[in-house]
This record gives C-alpha cells, structure tokens and sequence, in this order.
C-alpha cells in the first residue's frame, strides 16, 4: 500500500466536489460528465453552450496540470490502445444506458442518497473489481 | 452560467488530476480489492461527497440557483433493467480502460494516445447507444434533462 496517497485524494476530491457544487448552486445542473457530454452529441438550441463550456474547461484544466503537474497523466496503467478502444466503446454505451458515470451518480447522486445512483454505484464498483481481477488474478 | 461552467470545468479536471483519476494504474488499484489494493480513490469519492452533500443541502433551502433561472434535476426513483446493465458496462470499462469520461477527457491535454482513443471511443459509444435506443424505439433519448 505504499501507493496510498490519501490527502491528495482528499483534496482532489473536494475539488471535484467544489466543482459540482459551484454547478449546482449557480447552475442549477448536475455535475455529471457523460450526461453534460452526451447532451452535446444531440445538440438542444439554448442547452448547448454551457455543456461546451464545461468541456473546454476540463481540457484547459488538463493543460493547467500538464504544466504544474504532468504526473498527473502518468497513462502508463492503461492497456493496449486496443483495449482502451473497447474500454472506450464499453464506458460510452454504458453511462447512456444507465443515464451517469462516478461523477453524475458517484458523486452528485450517492450525496443525495438517490437510489438509482445508489445502486448503480454499487453496482458499477462491483463489475469494475470484477473486471481487474480477472485481468489480474485469472 | 457559461463562465462558471467553464470555471468548474477547469477545476473539475484539476480535482482528477489531483485526486489520481487520471492515473489508469491508479484506478485499476482501487479496483484491485483482491490484490495489492490501493483505497485512495475512496477517498477522493469521501472528499467530493462530503462537499457536494453540504451544497445539497444549501440547494434545497434555495428556490432557484444563483445564476439560472431554475433547477435541473433528476427526478426519477425507479430502478430499471437499463440503469443496472449500463452500470455493469461502465464498470467493466471502467476497470478495462482504467478510464471514466471526466479524467478521460481531461488527460486528451497530454496528447497521449490512450487518452485519444479512449476519448474517441467513449463519444462512438455513446453514439451507438443513441442510435440502438432509437432503433430498437425506445424513442430518442429524452431531451437534455438526463439523469446524471
């Protein structure tokens, strides 16, 4: 376990969590990733602008670690390009299908204790340690 | 409203990048509940929980948020076949990929290629989802009051 990195999880978190909740409170709009991204991919006139804003915002705050912190993108974890492809393909049909990723249920929905992000949560952890350890362990 | 979701945006990846979500090997980690377990990442959902329960709680005192005109917000309760089996797809991707949309396209800054496939992917996907849910007519997807 000497990978444990609990204070900067911690404060990662809060961050993402202070992100949300700026979304909320003066957005009014859920913090969820593949929902602010999937209402891109069918265009709504007047609900387009902030989810582009949104996304901008993510990329120019990966260029802000790629200069303060490009640890950050140690990508040497991931599997061949092939496989992140699937992975790919597997997240995005995924998080349409149950409508949210960790961040929209994760995050935004366990905090209100709704129960469809309840159980997806649970249930997207489950098949995520099931997933490594037969890529591990078998 | 649009400033402020470009702000959140910036410190949204900022808080991946951060937290370690960015890092597959990390992710996959946290995954690896029978190996060599790395729990960090539950920390960093303890961190985001702990300070999006507190604007929750702020939400629900206010009529309407500061700069918008109303909420919007998921008001389902049901739990349905959809929402179990695209869970147990997002995980296995999840846990595949070491990737999840937000640090996914976050890390498309470091022009690396996983980040770039992954990306690319993870828009196809949601594509093909779209357009399945339209064959099989379940109706397009329903406006951009999504879930999550």
């Amino acid at each position: 376990m000497d990978s444990f990195t609990p204070w900067s999880a911690l404060l990662g978190g809060a961050l993402i969590g202070l992100a949300s909740a700026a979304m909320l409170l003066l957005n009014g709009k859920v913090a969820g990733v593949s929902g602010i991204v999937s209402g891109l991919l069918r265009p709504v006139a007047g609900d387009t602008a902030w989810r582009a804003l949104f996304v901008v915002g993510l990329l120019s705050g990966g260029l802000l670690l790629r200069w303060l912190y490009p640890a950050a993108f140690d990508l040497s974890g991931a599997p061949s390009l092939g496989l992140v492809a699937l992975a790919g393909v597997l997240v995005g049909v995924g998080t349409r299908l149950g409508n949210g990723c960790t961040s929209g249920h994760g995050v935004c929905g366990v905090s209100r204790l709704a129960p469809r992000s309840l159980l997806a949560t649970a249930t997207f952890m489950l098949t995520g340690a099931l997933t490594v350890f037969a890529m591990n362990h078998l | 409203m649009k400033v402020i979701s470009f702000l959140s945006g910036v410190l949204f990846a900022v808080g991946l990048g951060i937290a370690g979500m960015t890092q597959p090997a990390k992710v996959k980690a946290f995954l690896d509940v029978a190996g060599a377990w790395d729990p960090s990442l539950a920390l960093v959902m303890v961190g985001a929980i702990a300070v999006y329960t507190l604007a929750w709680r702020l939400r629900r005192r206010w009529s309407a948020p500061l700069l918008a005109r109303q909420w919007v917000l998921p008001t389902r309760r049901d739990i349905d076949a959809p929402l179990l089996a695209g869970a147990a797809l997002f995980g296995v991707g999840w846990g595949l990929g070491g990737f999840c949309p937000g640090p996914g396209l976050t890390a498309l800054a470091s022009g690396a290629a996983p980040a770039l496939v992954f990306s690319a992917a993870l828009i196809g996907g949601m594509i093909l989802q779209g357009q399945a849910e339209r064959i099989l007519r379940r109706g397009p997807l329903p406006g951009p009051v999504k879930e999550s």
